[in-house]
């Protein structure tokens, strides 16, 4: 099923704009795309009329050109109707906004639109969703511009059961900086579903990382989405809600899935390499991770640090997400004692975690990574850079990153996400080089690559 | 794999009480070439003695009853037997338990106890379960569990994801197990489930008694799935 028509469209109606009332969400989403977006966007009420001096189409039939995308934001029992006239008019998919459907207990009327939708090979998605935001592309989300965070253009493909959890997320993807490449809430999924999201997303050129916020399966869904994700060449992450008994009594509410068995769903994410965030904040690190390092490590992580108390922080850390921190071979540490600066050669201690102290310039943390990088004991290299320290220049990521480049073994850096600090962080993202804000996230970053499959 | 016309009757002639009884299930998995310990079923003192002369070791007895689906909360199981005359005293009033005509009188094995069971899961069908075996498995939480069919590689990240990992591997002194048994025995078992899909709801073989050189299933129980209207 080819969804670049719904992810990228050309032209829209949004059908169920109201006359009168003008933060309706059909209102909402015609507004954003007509002003802000380069979609052709057509409003659409039986009524006709005009608004805001641009014609209202009574009917998607009346629109001269063909249309691409249809939202359907229309009570939920004339949605069979609209979707009928849409596939007459040959539109080439849906997002159906409406509420109103299985999640308040009307199944019939979401299998008549399915059914419908189904025998016209005419792809939707929800229904009871917010639909999708393809920065610079076109935004479905009945969300005023205004209020919303967006995330910039990037590589994660987002999808998410709620439409809620996946505002929230932008807003703190937005905050790391990472962006996103289609974020799509899929509400029901009575016709597009996370098997078809992999499907697209993996061949979306776009697109490095699929992540899913997830509140259960239907009956049997589960062994489809894992023997889908297992031969899926690209990494995919889970958030899963409803983990406890009181989470999944209101997941079923939501949207209208089974949480099902928690322990049963991770043990089997683990077991098919699908990476499963446990918080929000891992799943940020998680998809700016596996965006830059597709493949796996074993969790033999190397530390350096320009301060002691760093490294312990990190091995701590890593002990508690089961990495480790193995020793480093002799010929690997003697191999930077005798590069290092000879202000730090006496005092820098070299077994894992590194401790180069805050003596150190940036030629002794290019010597440590690069043999670190070379030691065969080692499948990842942290390194926890504090830019108080006078021996650390502005360049130092972006000259590590080359390092890092050149050696072919992850490596994953720590600074404070502080604005005076940021070409530092440029230096090392620009190059594809995970940064994290935190000693924590550093860890968690690692941690991503070691529950990805391992070749 | 198929289903043998045997394993098919086994299935359909336990329906209507919703589980198998546990000589019939262990007979569905020999079908399936799973080591079960050498047994009998009998309502006979005279033929339950004839076996204990004949084994070398102890010997265990267990009620069959329909109504017991939970047999050591009813005192259904006697371990340990040597002697006729206890033998004979334990069968008496075995058979006295409620729905019980017969008994099963198996040669006792000794080994590390573990469990495998199966669950029949809404959103993932079949999945296989493994952990230390006895009765402290609901208590300690310690499984692992995986989407069947699994294969070998699987059985050994199972076994390393357990507390109990220790003494899978020979913990103290005390031989482990066998793991080419193991992963004989859960590959094997994971198939058979798969093709059981339709018609199990959960299955315990607990306790699967491991030694150094096999595995056999010491107790069976399968549950049904109710059957569709």
């Amino acid at each position: 099923m080819d969804l670049s028509r719904l992810f990228r469209p050309s032209s829209m109606a949004v059908i169920g704009v109201s006359t009168s009332h003008d933060s309706h969400p059909a209102n909402v989403i015609y507004n954003k795309n007509h002003l802000r977006y380069p979609v052709q966007t057509f409003a659409v009420n039986p009524k006709g009329g005009r608004l805001n001096r641009e014609p209202l189409y009574r009917s998607v039939a009346d629109i001269e050109i063909s249309v691409d995308l249809a939202v359907i934001a229309v009570r939920a029992r004339f949605v069979p109707d609209v979707v009928s006239q849409c596939i007459d008019k040959g539109i080439k998919g849906a997002v159906i906004i409406s509420g109103g459907f299985a999640e308040s207990g009307s199944r019939d009327l979401q299998q008549q639109v399915t059914e419908m939708a189904e025998k016209a090979a005419f792809p939707f998605v929800g229904p009871n969703c917010l639909g999708i935001y393809s920065p610079d592309a076109v935004d479905t989300f009945f969300l005023p511009g205004e209020r919303i965070i967006n995330p910039k253009k990037g590589n994660i493909g987002f999808v998410s059961q709620s439409g809620g959890v996946l505002v929230d997320q932008m807003v703190k993807f937005a905050g790391e900086g990472i962006g996103v490449s289609s974020a799509v809430s899929i509400g029901n999924k009575a016709c597009l579903r996370e098997t078809d999201m992999i499907d697209w997303f993996e061949q979306d050129l776009a697109t490095r990382v699929i992540a899913f916020y997830i509140e259960g399966f239907d009956c049997r869904e589960g062994r489809d989405f894992i023997k889908r994700a297992e031969t899926c060449s690209k990494p995919i992450v889970v958030l899963k809600a409803g983990k406890t008994a009181r989470g999944s009594a209101a997941a079923s509410s939501h949207t209208a899935s089974m949480a099902g068995d928690y322990r049963v769903f991770s043990q089997i994410m683990q077991q098919h390499c699908v990476a499963e965030a446990d918080t929000e904040y891992e799943l940020t690190s998680f998809c700016e991770a596996l965006s830059c390092y597709p493949k796996g490590i074993l969790g033999n992580v190397g530390i350096v640090s320009v301060s002691g108390g760093h490294g312990v922080v990190a091995a701590d850390a890593c002990g508690h997400h089961g990495l480790d921190i193995p020793k480093i071979a002799s010929s690997t540490a003697d191999a930077i004692r005798t590069r290092l600066s000879p202000e730090i050669r006496e005092i820098a201690a070299l077994e894992n975690p590194l401790d180069l102290t805050g003596s150190c310039v940036d030629a002794d943390i290019l010597t440590s990574v690069r043999h670190l990088s070379r030691d065969r004991n080692l499948d990842c290299i942290l390194a926890l850079l504090l830019p108080y320290s006078p021996g650390i220049s502005a360049d130092i990521g972006a000259k590590l990153s080359q390092v890092a480049r050149n050696e072919g073994k992850p490596l994953i850096a720590y600074v404070p996400k502080e604005d005076k600090y940021k070409i530092i962080t440029e230096g090392f993202e620009l190059n594809r080089i995970p940064v994290a804000s935190s000693v924590e996230g550093a860890v968690l970053m690692a941690k991503a690559l070691k529950r990805c499959r391992p070749w | 794999m198929v289903m043998t016309s045997n394993m098919k009757k086994i299935i359909a002639d336990a329906q209507p009480m919703g589980w198998i009884l546990e000589p019939r299930a262990k007979e569905l998995l020999t079908e399936r070439g799973l080591g079960i310990p050498r047994a009998m079923v009998t309502d006979s003192l005279d033929t339950a003695q004839k076996f204990l002369a004949a084994n070398a070791g102890p010997v265990v007895i267990k009620a069959v009853s329909a109504d017991i689906v939970h047999k050591t909360e009813h005192q259904a199981v006697v371990t340990g037997i040597r002697d006729p005359d206890i033998l004979a005293q334990h069968m008496e009033r075995l058979l006295s338990l409620k729905g019980c005509s017969q008994v099963l009188v198996e040669e006792m094995v000794s080994g590390i106890e573990i469990l495998v069971g199966a669950k029949n899961d809404t959103q993932f069908g079949p999945v296989v379960v493994l952990g230390p075996g006895g009765t402290g498995v609901e208590l300690y939480n310690d499984t692992a569990i995986r989407m069947a069919p699994v294969n070998p590689a699987d059985v050994y990240s199972m076994v390393d994801s357990l507390g109990a990992k220790p003494v899978f591997h020979g913990f103290r002194g005390r031989p482990g197990v066998n793991m080419e048994a193991l992963v004989h025995l859960l590959v094997t078992f994971s198939g058979l489930i798969m093709d059981l899909e339709p018609f199990f709801e959960s299955i315990d073989l607990n306790p699967v008694i491991c030694t150094s050189d096999h595995c056999v299933v010491a107790d069976a129980r399968i549950m049904l799935l109710p059957l569709p209207e």
